[in-house]
């Protein structure tokens, strides 16, 4: 997909969706809509309904004191992806879970919350997927302390 | 009762030494030459593993035959990382061995962690942290032929065994050194 | 531990009486879990009732290690994720460095890249097929694709010198170009290759036990697959017909001439013989790219040891033999990643396990396990 095509797209997404906005820009080829926490589902079908039927990927990154949540949508009748991020306070970290819309979220929500100690409201199944049962914290976390983890010294 | 044991017991209350160590010697020659092999085979290394037993490079001309079952094993090959997660189901395995047995770490994870040495929160640092490691095989992952090798240096330590209880034949090993004055 | 029974529970059952489930642990150490997955079946008579994954056994925290790397040092990191296909994880990597970087690929780097990753497509399949065959009882076969698998291990110990964890797809490049002669060779071995597919098809797939076992089993239907973001061999063989060689192209794909298998049922024969007729497809393609390749640099000259992208953030996937692989990469302007998310399809893939064993008996379960295809290490990641 061009730049131009990609941009044009994303105005037909924010155009008749007065919940999206777009969040950033094309430099790096991607297209990204934010959208705010309480309305990621319901934005979120919206979507599906517009054709984008597979999710490729959920994830997120830590940004000190909110975590952005990070969704791949991927559409094979328009033959494009979108990001769709949400901002996710710290100290209150829950989103909804959109495993309703797409099951492919069952596990990558899992993951989420597992690395990063985020709860998805209405998952059917939340527990650790990766890490023991007993494992205490949230290692993706910035603030992630572990005796057993050795900093690698700075060689560079 | 097994036979070994009835010959041990019957050669520990006579006068034994000279018939003990040629039994010795033929019991371990005879284990030596069939090491049964348990591949515990987690990550990267096992690929190798089992490239070491196909066609190619052949394991069993050396007579070890990989086995999933640890019940059948004499030695127990840990090819890949273990993680705290893996760690309790690598020691069960171990344990379910019958005696005797040997551990041979394979790949720089179970030697010392490796490449996950740092910044990871859930590897175990070299399996000797929990079991008893007879042969460290160096590699990231190892060639086979070095895997190849390692069971062949494992058979010294077999040939130290004894049917003895408490006795081993121990050997002194000497590494070829380059002669004094001779050209370095 | 590799199978235990681990509880007899009596459970009602719809008519009014009682019947006895009874649970059952495969794995984490179980020859036809490859690897260290592990499976609680519960299990009625020998029909699986519910079948749960417990996966993580490799989890070792790549994405974590990854920030406190710089972004050359990633690259050996990435190998270790996928290890049977090692190629594919380091370019999807790279790809996204490059794009965060921006950092120009010379073309005939770009033309190596796609021929080692199909010569690793053809290895990868030859091992997950091979595997899946030995679960069914066909150890033969799987020894006659180890040894296919073993030529092309030693075309790339060729190449770069190591035969599982390469280190070959750099940020801006390969490591190494082609030793002398290498391209006749990989010439001769696809030739080759076309006549023992061939063979390999007639001995698995046109046998009447492995059809027994596999046809019907584990039935994936189209739908299922996009909603459970199945990718790779797995959604094509339910007539999922998506390619990112093909519809999302990238690389030097878009010069080259193949088709996409696709298979029609969906069940687990159709995902091994998908794959193998992949790799015919990926002879052809290896084929047509020695042939337009030209001679030229195969590394962006001038690119500094250590790497300072811009603030920002980059996907970038391509099809591995799995599926889609994707890197999510996120700079902050320092050396080093900020966060580094891998997507694996082999993830995504095995979350199907419970949907597709339902119903069956606790050995087909084994082969709906093989045919998906999952490797630890990039599942725990
Ligand atoms: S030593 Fe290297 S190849 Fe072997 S398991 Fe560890 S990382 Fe993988």
């Amino acid at each position: 997909m061009t730049p131009d095509e990609m941009a044009a797209l994303l105005e037909r997404i924010t155009a008749h969706n007065p919940r999206l906005h777009p969040l950033f820009s094309l430099e790096f080829g991607d297209a990204v809509v934010g959208v705010e926490r309480a309305e990621l589902f319901a934005t979120a079908a919206d979507l599906r309904d517009a054709g984008f039927d597979r999710l490729g990927m959920v994830t997120a990154v830590d940004r000190d004191e909110v975590f952005v949540l990070v969704y791949r949508l991927h559409s094979r009748s328009l033959s494009a992806a979108i990001f769709l991020k949400t901002l996710v306070p710290r100290d209150d970290a829950w989103v909804a879970s959109l495993v309703e819309l797409w099951p492919a979220a069952l596990w990558q929500e899992r993951e989420v919350f597992d690395l990063f100690g985020i709860h998805f409201e209405g998952h059917p199944d939340l527990r650790r997927i990766l890490l023991p049962d007993d494992f205490v914290g949230h290692p993706l976390r910035k603030d992630y302390d572990d005796p057993r983890l050795i900093r690698r010294p700075d060689y560079i | 009762m097994a036979l070994v044991d009835r010959i041990s017991g019957a050669l520990d209350s006579g006068p034994g030494g000279v018939i003990l160590t040629s039994v010795d010697a033929l019991i371990n020659w005879a284990r030596g030459q069939s090491l049964w092999a348990f591949p515990m085979g987690t990550a990267c290394c096992a690929m190798e593993l089992i490239a070491a037993s196909f066609s190619k490079f052949d394991f069993d001309r050396m007579g070890t035959f990989p086995r999933p079952d640890p019940r059948h094993t004499d030695v127990m090959i840990l090819a890949g990382t273990i993680t705290e997660k893996m760690r309790p189901a690598v020691r069960r395995l171990y344990e379910q061995m019958p005696d005797p047995k040997w551990v041979v770490a394979m790949g720089n994870c179970t030697v010392s962690g490796g490449i996950f040495y740092y910044d990871t929160y859930s590897v175990v640092r070299g399996a000797d942290e929990f079991l008893p490691v007879d042969v460290y095989v160096a590699g990231c992952p190892p060639r086979p032929e070095s895997l190849q090798d390692a069971i062949i240096q494992l058979r010294r330590l077999v040939a130290e065994e004894s049917i003895a209880p408490g006795r081993r034949h121990e050997q002194t090993t000497t590494l070829p050194r380059p002669k004094a004055g001779g050209d370095r | 531990m590799a199978v235990s029974v681990e509880s007899r529970n009596l459970v009602s059952a719809p008519d009014g009486g009682s019947r006895e489930e009874l649970v059952v642990n495969v794995g984490p150490s179980h020859p036809s879990t490859h690897g260290v997955g592990r499976v609680i079946v519960h299990l009625d008579g020998d029909i699986v009732v519910k079948a749960e994954p417990v996966i993580g056994y490799l989890h070792r925290g790549i994405e974590k290690m990854a920030e406190n790397r710089t972004y050359l040092q990633v690259v050996p990191l990435t190998d270790r994720l996928d290890y049977v296909g090692s190629m594919y994880a380091n370019w999807a990597y790279c790809r996204a460095v490059e794009r965060l970087a921006g950092i120009a690929v010379p073309e005939r780097a770009e033309y190596l890249r796609v021929i080692v990753c199909e010569l690793q497509r053809i290895a990868s399949h030859m091992m997950g097929i091979g595997a899946s065959a030995a679960d069914t009882g066909a150890f033969t076969f799987f020894i006659y694709a180890f040894d296919q698998r073993e030529r092309i291990i030693e075309l790339f110990e060729r190449l770069c010198g190591a035969r599982l964890t390469y280190n070959y797809v750099r940020p801006g490049g390969v490591s190494f170009d082609a030793p002398q002669g290498w391209t006749q060779d990989v010439l001769a071995f696809t030739k080759a290759f076309r006549a023992a597919a061939a063979d390999l098809d007639r001995l698995f797939f046109g046998n009447v036990i492995a059809r027994g076992r596999m046809k019907g089993i584990g039935v994936l239907s189209a739908d299922d697959a996009v909603a459970w973001g199945a990718s790779g061999p797995t959604a094509r063989a339910s007539g999922v017909n998506w390619d990112l060689r093909k519809h999302d192209p990238y690389s030097v794909y878009p010069r080259m001439d193949f088709d996409v298998v696709v298979g029609e049922r969906g069940d687990a024969y159709d995902r091994g013989r998908c794959r193998l007729l992949e790799c015919v497809e990926s002879c052809r393609i290896i084929d047509q790219a020695i042939s337009q390749m030209h001679p030229g640099p195969v590394r962006t000259e001038g690119l500094p040891r250590l790497l300072q992208p811009r603030p920002g953030e980059a996907y970038d996937h391509i099809e591995s033999a799995r599926g889609s692989l994707g890197v999510y990469l996120v700079s902050d302007g320092s050396v080093r990643p900020y966060r580094m998310h891998v997507r694996s399809p082999a993830f995504c893939n095995l979350a199907l396990l419970p949907l597709l064993a339902e119903g069956h008996t606790l050995s087909d379960l084994v082969v709906v396990l093989g045919s998906l295809d999952p490797v630890f290490g990039e599942v725990d990641r």
